[in-house]
């Protein structure tokens, strides 16, 4: 499927989301408590079927925090980035994909991990590599006067 | 008869024991918590983060040339293909064309990288499971290719030869002919890596139908390398979005539909051949020119994002770089192989025996630092 093509499927599938073409793959912007049911259009629909979850990257973007997820299609060998924005820098919470893609279980536990977001309804939500009473360190706020030396 | 109740008590309780931080198995601090009844198997839980660097973080304070050295610290037995990923992703964002002989050459060093990483794959996977002698072998053949990179790089194992751009420096005059000279002579020893293990009554018994993953669940996880390979999924990077000179080669992907430990391991076997036939039809075409483009000392990436994928030793590294306009990278993260592998070990083991768990983490062929980061 040529990039345009894919870009109008997904745009039709996926109607709520604001939907850009992107410089490498097509990105698509839901709200947190869309994510889930996005994601599940993208995966189901026959002529997309994205059903790899390549990548979900926790984002600190200064004002609000946020996640990606790098989808990839089996059959088609395409691409799709979803990209989703959480304003609220306190109590920072999206729903959990690991319904729809079990590997996401060990990501998600990474991204609370290190930037505090969780996940509803995960499974198993502790933190993966830190402490518990250690900081979030990939906010941009994060402070460590021992580890961290700003010139 | 008090005595013998008790015991009848004991077969039915669960029992928690620790694996590893420091068990030998499991190849650097990797702590399994396994659940077990009798011998059997009911949970494995992996704990994770013994030597988390924050490599992602300390990224965001560097340059992108700066980088380049901490990805060798993350899978230290690909440190090659590590660097490429970057490189490759800082490239596509400048547009900028590397050089064909920077392109031979980085592809004739991952397949060097890979073949060494799958010969001490070999070699370790067969000490897990009792075979001495494969240590001695695996380590006899990769000195020959560390030697190779020793004269070209400078570094043995965390090599850092690659750049933004293209290469660190060029290749030794005496490139060629020491990896002509590498590839004749482990053409005449692969054999005994099939005649001390493959063909092993005792090793074939306790890998085959050991920890199996189907298709549809290599798929929901995300497994990639050979040990997604092993159950069918065809996730070959270099075959489905080539990169470097890897369209110029013709190669095949090595796929079985079994998905258990001796399957992946012998999707590594095979890789390791495929790997020279690749090296061999580069090696003797090397095109003349600089080994760099043309690069500005301070690199600023336009605004954007980026996302990278190469195939390394073990599967997909992707690199995801988000730039704001900077000489440092706003965000930058690492899809490693070895993590999302690691993930579904409790699916794996679960309702095998407490030796096979061994063997199935051995098949992973986990780097720790890597799923650590």
């Amino acid at each position: 499927m040529e990039k345009s093509q894919l870009y109008a499927a997904i745009t039709a599938i996926v109607p709520e989301a604001v939907t850009a073409e992107g410089k490498q793959f097509p990105e698509v912007t839901v709200t947190p408590g869309n994510v889930r049911s996005v994601m599940g259009r993208l995966k189901e629909e026959p002529s997309l079927s994205f059903d790899i979850l390549v990548c979900l990257t926790g984002m600190d973007y200064g004002t609000d925090l946020g996640v990606v997820y790098h989808l990839r299609s089996y059959t088609f060998n395409h691409m799709v980035v979803v990209k989703t924005r959480i304003p609220d820098r306190e109590n920072p919470a999206i729903d959990s994909v690991c319904s729809i893609f079990p590997g996401a279980e060990f990501h998600e536990r990474e991204v609370y991990d290190l930037l505090g977001i969780k996940f509803n309804d995960h499974p198993d939500l502790r933190r993966l590599f830190l402490e518990s009473t250690w900081g979030y360190p990939l906010r941009k706020d994060y402070k460590d006067d021992v580890n961290i030396v700003l010139k | 008869m008090e005595v013998k109740e008790k015991k009848v008590g004991l077969e039915n309780e669960e029992y928690i024991i620790n694996m590893g931080p420091q068990h030998p198995s499991t190849h650097g601090v990797l702590r399994l918590v396994v659940a077990l009844k009798g011998e059997i198997v009911q949970r494995v839980e992996p704990h994770i983060g013994y030597i988390h660097r924050g490599i992602e973080k300390m990224c965001e304070n560097l340059t992108y040339q700066q980088i380049i050295h901490l990805t060798d610290r993350m899978d230290y037995l690909s440190a090659h293909i590590n660097n490429e990923a970057v490189c490759l992703a800082v490239e596509n964002a400048l547009e900028i064309e590397v050089p064909e002989r920077v392109k031979y050459i980085r592809t004739i060093m991952s397949e060097l990288t890979r073949i060494q990483s799958h010969q001490l794959f070999w070699a370790t996977f067969g000490m897990d499971l009792g075979g001495l002698t494969c240590f001695f072998y695996g380590l006899r053949d990769r000195e020959k290719i560390l030697d190779i990179f020793e004269e070209s790089c400078g570094g043995r194992m965390i090599v850092s030869y690659n750049t933004p751009g293209g290469l660190m420096n060029d290749i030794h005059p005496n490139f060629q002919n020491r990896v002509k000279e590498f590839l004749k002579y482990f053409r005449g020893v692969i054999h005994e890596y099939d005649d001390l293990l493959t063909g092993n009554v005792i090793f074939q018994e306790r890998s085959k139908g050991m920890g199996v993953m189907t298709l549809e669940q290599a798929i929901a996880w995300g497994l990639t390398g050979p040990t997604g390979r092993a159950s069918g999924f065809s996730c070959d990077i270099r075959k489905h979005n080539p990169y470097s000179a890897y369209d110029k080669v013709t190669f095949r992907e090595i796929l079985y539909t079994e998905g258990d430990v001796f399957h992946r391991y012998l999707a590594r076997m095979e890789e390791m051949r495929e790997s020279m036939n690749i090296i061999d039809q580069l090696i003797d075409n090397i095109p003349e020119g600089p080994y760099t483009a043309k690069m500005k000392p301070v690199i600023k990436l336009p605004e954007g994002e980026y996302f990278q994928s190469v195939e390394t030793a073990r599967g997909e590294l992707g690199v995801y770089i988000v730039s704001d306009g900077n000489k440092n990278p706003f965000r930058v993260k690492f899809r490693s192989p070895n993590f999302v592998n690691l993930a579904p070990l409790n699916l794996m083991a679960s309702g095998s025996k407490i030796a096979d768990l061994v063997a199935i983490g051995g098949s992973l062929d986990l780097i720790i630092p890597d799923i650590d980061r």
